[in-house]
């Protein structure tokens, strides 16, 4: 189980937090300007990488912000340019 | 009978004997023993037999990686346990053992036993009570760091317990007691016996299992966050692979010496040694000076082997050159395997040493210090040094001490090394044959299973593992890895140690599922949640169904009445009279500050923004991906304010969904969304007279329609309590839901029971509920859709905007979304009016086509109708609302059924009856 450092509660097990999936992942300005398959990348279409990830969580079981992380997928490291 | 108890000595307490039985016998043995000492000493030989062979099997080991003595153990106090190791089952007075052929056996009735959960932190966990995990935990103890010390025995020492080593000129059992004394004052040191680290996840997470804590307790389930992790976890002996290697009698040499030396059992009278390595002139050793007969010694190291066994349900000869010499005990030493499965598991590498012929830790993942034998240090002086330098290490790197050692007891020079290993991992037989070469006797697999992975091209570990099922038993390849991965190197013809070990799992040893529950069973086992109005329901004879953690009634028999019968009395009271429901569950959201409007334009399909204060409406909520999310009825109490609702299931989702794109997206928006689900209970009173009802309960309320128009809500005094009343319906009818605080909830609903008597005011419940929000086409969240259904296949396009931009609509663009095909809400009326279609029925055009067959769609709620005094059903068919009329097919296992399409609204499709 992680040990998920909170910005506001500091670190805290992982069962309280729910994970948001990819970060700065952005909504395209106009959605009605681009075509159905642009628009599937984007409800759909994730990164996976091995290494650095910025990710969404939640700390759903304590103050309920929303954060982001970046986490190494194959380290579970967190990084420090988080926030 | 061959095994037999000491006269003295021994770390058992002769004090205090302690009457057991095995398989329905009854035996005698001390406190301090393990049922496989006791069992020795009473001379048992055979404890389990082979699950595929059937073959006799005795005891091999004196701990966690015993691969035969599995037993069925039934506790004094009545809890019963399968599967359990002989070795490691502390003897107490009135047990019961039962031998095993290969699988246990479950308890048939659930456990009264209570399991416990902890949860710790420290800053150095240190695994392992031996001598490096004793020197670890007293120095990182000393440095004033929060230690934890976990050993799976009754007693700290580990192999010093088993042995006869000296440390400071006196029994190293005494220097044993010395530092137990200094650990068990130390304010910030815990000592945890009979516990096992079973799991060592990410970010140091350990999982610790505890036996019998305290009396009534049998067993506590740790969770441990360590700063800094010390493993001291020892050595397995591991056995050497020869012809008819498993038969009881023979057993690992360091266990032979453990028997005599801690439990004070001889496991024969005359043994014969088969060693590749020093350690088991030790054991030769501490045998002869308790009175074991010396047969012969067999070293690798000058060039002899055993190759074979005679005997049947005991070793009576060992097969040497040729000759068989007599002996009752054959005690084996291959070579030692370090305990690396927590290093592995918690991702540090292994690397083959040569010396030892076996694989040790090399780089660690974590913050992990390994010491000792588990590091391939064997000697004592090393594991007391190594064990030194890992504590004052993980101190210092928990922020205690400056790392430094202190000074060291002082051992007897070369106490127990190895000295060079001349590895043998398997020895022929005169005959060519490996039936019996036993690998893994836990599986009964054997050399010969191994040649054929090796015949059939198989290369990696992973395969040859699951190939020959070799390590997968309970005792997950303790003592059979090793061999098995040397044994497939030779047959590969690649170099030892070039093919690795299988991945280490936890856990370590098994644990219960009753552990793992802990106190979370039954009612523990999630939280029940009920309205105010609850003990009423339960008073009235409710039936009920759980909605997430809710209790909702489902229906109000009364005395004689099926539910079914319960169900269409409530519907017809509804439907001409009034009835009354505890609607208390529905999630309630309020919202507030001067941006609400705008954000509920922007998570619901249809507009909010210009929603005049004192009225109600109708909305549905979709994901970006356009599929139907939520829906509800959302009223504006003010200006700035709105009260939102959900559907019960979803009311904490909706809540996190607002949260989400409020902090996220959207922080511009000034609202303030919080959970008023539990402060507010509901009650809908429901039906034609239900105008009659709320009259005679708030006399200052104008319920006219006129006054009080559908979709409208009012402050009032209910009851002599001030109430919400919303006009809003979820059957069709005329209808009021009355909000007051929770407090007052129960008061209300009485009240409203009694105002409702001269009308027949009748309860009910969610099976009516659905009945008739069916009956007028209703969808409900979950039901209707399953997270691939939009509004408009449900044929509310009439709730989504054409012209402002909400989250999903975008999505409703796609051309997947928009295509003509998909599926879409109809009713379905069985040809025979009182048949009634399975929910989740697959549906058909032509019921006489080919398996498989083309399925257009499926059931989603199918009911009996009082008020159409037939069946009915709603299903999701492909281009559904174009056909409309025709004849589909519900093909079922014995029989098909025939409906008609229709129209999902069957009844008061004008909504005439919504105004009374």
């Amino acid at each position: 189980m992680l040990l998920i450092t909170c910005p506001w509660c500091g670190p805290r097990d992982e069962t309280e937090f729910k994970y948001g999936g990819q970060a700065g992942v952005s909504c395209p300005a106009e959605p009605e300007a681009v075509d159905d398959a642009e628009w599937g990348r984007f409800l759909f279409v994730r990164d996976n990488p091995r290494g650095p990830f910025a990710e969404r969580w939640v700390h759903s079981a304590g103050c309920r912000r929303w954060f982001t992380v970046v986490r190494d997928t194959v380290t579970h490291d967190f990084l420090p340019e988080a926030r | 009978m061959s095994g037999s108890r000491l006269p003295t000595g021994g770390r058992i307490d002769w004090r205090r004997p302690m009457a057991f039985t095995f398989n329905g016998v009854r035996y005698a043995g001390f406190e301090g023993d393990t049922l496989a000492s006791a069992l020795l000493a009473n001379g048992v030989d055979v404890i389990a037999r082979g699950i595929d062979t059937d073959r006799p099997r005795g005891i091999m080991s004196a701990g966690a990686e015993e691969s035969n003595a599995f037993v069925d153990v039934q506790w004094p106090d009545g809890w019963s346990e399968p599967m359990l190791r002989a070795t490691q089952v502390e003897l107490v007075d009135g047990l019961a053992a039962r031998g095993e052929r290969g699988r246990g056996r479950l308890a048939v009735e659930p456990s009264q036993a209570r399991f416990e959960k902890r949860y710790s932190h420290c800053d150095v966990l240190v695994i392992g009570g031996g001598p490096a995990g004793l020197m670890a935990a007293l120095v990182a103890g000393r440095s004033g760091a929060r230690v934890m010390l976990v050993d799976e025995h009754r007693e700290l020492g580990g192999a010093l317990l088993g042995t006869r080593y000296v440390i400071d000129n006196a029994p190293a059992t005494d220097w044993v007691v010395g530092v137990t004394t200094e650990l068990s004052a130390a304010p910030e040191v815990r000592i945890l016996i009979r516990s096992t680290a079973v799991a060592y996840h990410d970010h140091q997470y350990v999982l610790v299992t505890e036996h019998r804590p305290a009396p009534g307790i049998e067993g506590r389930l740790w969770h441990i966050r360590a700063g800094q992790v010390v493993l001291a976890t020892g050595a397995h002996e591991r056995p050497i692979v020869f012809a008819d290697n498993d038969r009881p009698g023979i057993m690992l040499a360091s266990a032979a010496r453990t028997y005599v030396n801690r439990y004070a059992v001889r496991a024969g009278t005359h043994a014969v040694l088969f060693l590749t390595n020093d350690s088991g002139l030790s054991a030769a050793r501490d045998l002869a000076d308790a009175g074991v007969e010396i047969a012969a010694i067999v070293d690798t190291r000058q060039g002899r082997v055993v190759t074979g066994t005679v005997g049947g349900d005991r070793i009576e000869g060992a097969i040497v050159d040729g000759r068989v010499i007599a002996c009752d005990l054959l005690a084996v030493s291959g070579g030692w395997n370090p305990a690396v499965h927590l290093f592995s598991q918690s991702r540090g590498t292994l690397r083959y040493d040569q010396r030892l012929a076996a694989y040790v830790p090399d780089r660690a993942f974590q913050a992990t210090h390994v010491a000792g034998a588990a590091a391939g240090s064997l000697g004592l002086g090393d594991c007391l040094r190594e064990g030194a330098a890992s504590g004052a290490r993980a101190a210092a790197a928990a922020g205690f001490g400056d790392g430094s050692v202190p000074h060291l007891p002082t051992v007897e020079a070369e106490t127990d090394a190895t000295g060079s290993v001349h590895p043998v991992w398997v020895v022929p037989s005169e005959t060519d044959s490996w039936d019996t070469h036993f690998v893994d006797l836990a599986r009964d697999a054997t050399v010969a299973d191994l040649r054929r992975a090796a015949d059939a091209g198989l290369q990696s570990i992973e395969h040859i593992k699951r190939f020959t099922t070799i390590g997968t038993a309970s005792d997950q390849g303790k003592a059979s890895w090793m061999n098995a991965s040397a044994i497939s190197a030779a047959l590969m013809g690649v170099p030892d140690g070039s093919i690795g070990l299988p991945t280490f799992r936890p856990p370590y040893t098994p644990m219960s599922f009753a552990l793992l529950a802990g106190r979370d069973r039954g009612v523990l086992h999630d939280p029940v949640r009920t309205t105010s109005i609850h003990p009423w329901h339960v008073a009235h004879g409710a039936i009920f169904e759980d909605v997430g953690q809710w209790k909702r009634p489902r229906c109000f028999p009364r005395d004689g009445e099926s539910t079914a019968q319960a169900v269409l009395r409530e519907c017809t009271a509804a439907r001409t009279g009034v009835a009354v429901m505890d609607v208390s569950t529905l999630g309630k959201i309020d919202l507030q500050g001067p941006d609400t409007g705008e954000l509920l334009n922007r998570v619901y399909t249809n507009a909010f923004a210009k929603l005049p204060v004192g009225s109600c409406r109708y909305g549905v909520m979709c994901r970006l991906d356009g599929m139907m999310f939520d829906d509800g009825v959302t009223s504006r109490l003010a200006d700035d304010r709105f009260l939102m609702t959900t559907t019960t299931g979803n009311a904490a989702a909706v809540f996190d969904w607002l949260d989400e794109w409020l902090q996220t997206e959207w922080p511009e928006l000034r609202v303030r969304a919080t959970s008023v689900t539990e402060q507010w209970a509901t009650i809908a009173v429901v039906g034609p007279r239900s105008c009659d009802v709320l009259r005679a309960l708030a006399p200052s309320l104008s319920v006219d329609a006129a006054a009080f128009p559908f979709m409208t809500w009012r402050a009032a005094d209910v009851a002599g309590v001030a109430a919400r009343v919303f006009r809003i319906s979820f059957s069709g009818e005329l209808a009021y839901e009355i909000n007051v605080p929770t407090w007052y909830g129960q008061a209300v609903w009485e009240a409203v029971i009694a105002a409702g008597a001269p009308f027949a005011i009748t309860p009910y419940g969610t099976d009516a509920l659905h009945v008739l929000r069916a009956e007028k086409g209703y969808p409900i969240i979950g039901q209707e859709t399953d997270g691939s259904v939009t509004p408009q296949d449900l044929g509310m396009d009439w709730v989504v905007s054409k012209t402002k931009r909400f989250l999903g609509s975008r999505s409703h663009r796609r051309s997947d979304t928009a295509r003509p095909d998909r599926r879409q809400l109809v009713s379905l009326l069985a040809v025979d009016p009182d048949d009634l279609v399975p929910e989740g029925a697959q549906l058909v055009l032509d019921p006489d086509q080919p398996v498989p067959m083309r399925m257009i769609g499926h059931v989603t709620s199918s009911y009996r109708s009082a008020a159409l005094g037939r069946t009915f059903a709603l299903a999701l068919v492909k281009g559904g609302r174009g056909l409309i009329g025709q004849t589909v097919y519900a093909p079922l296992i014995d029989r098909t059924i025939a409906a008609t399409i229709a129209s999902p609204v069957l009844y008061d499709p004008e909504n005439r009856r919504r105004d009374g």
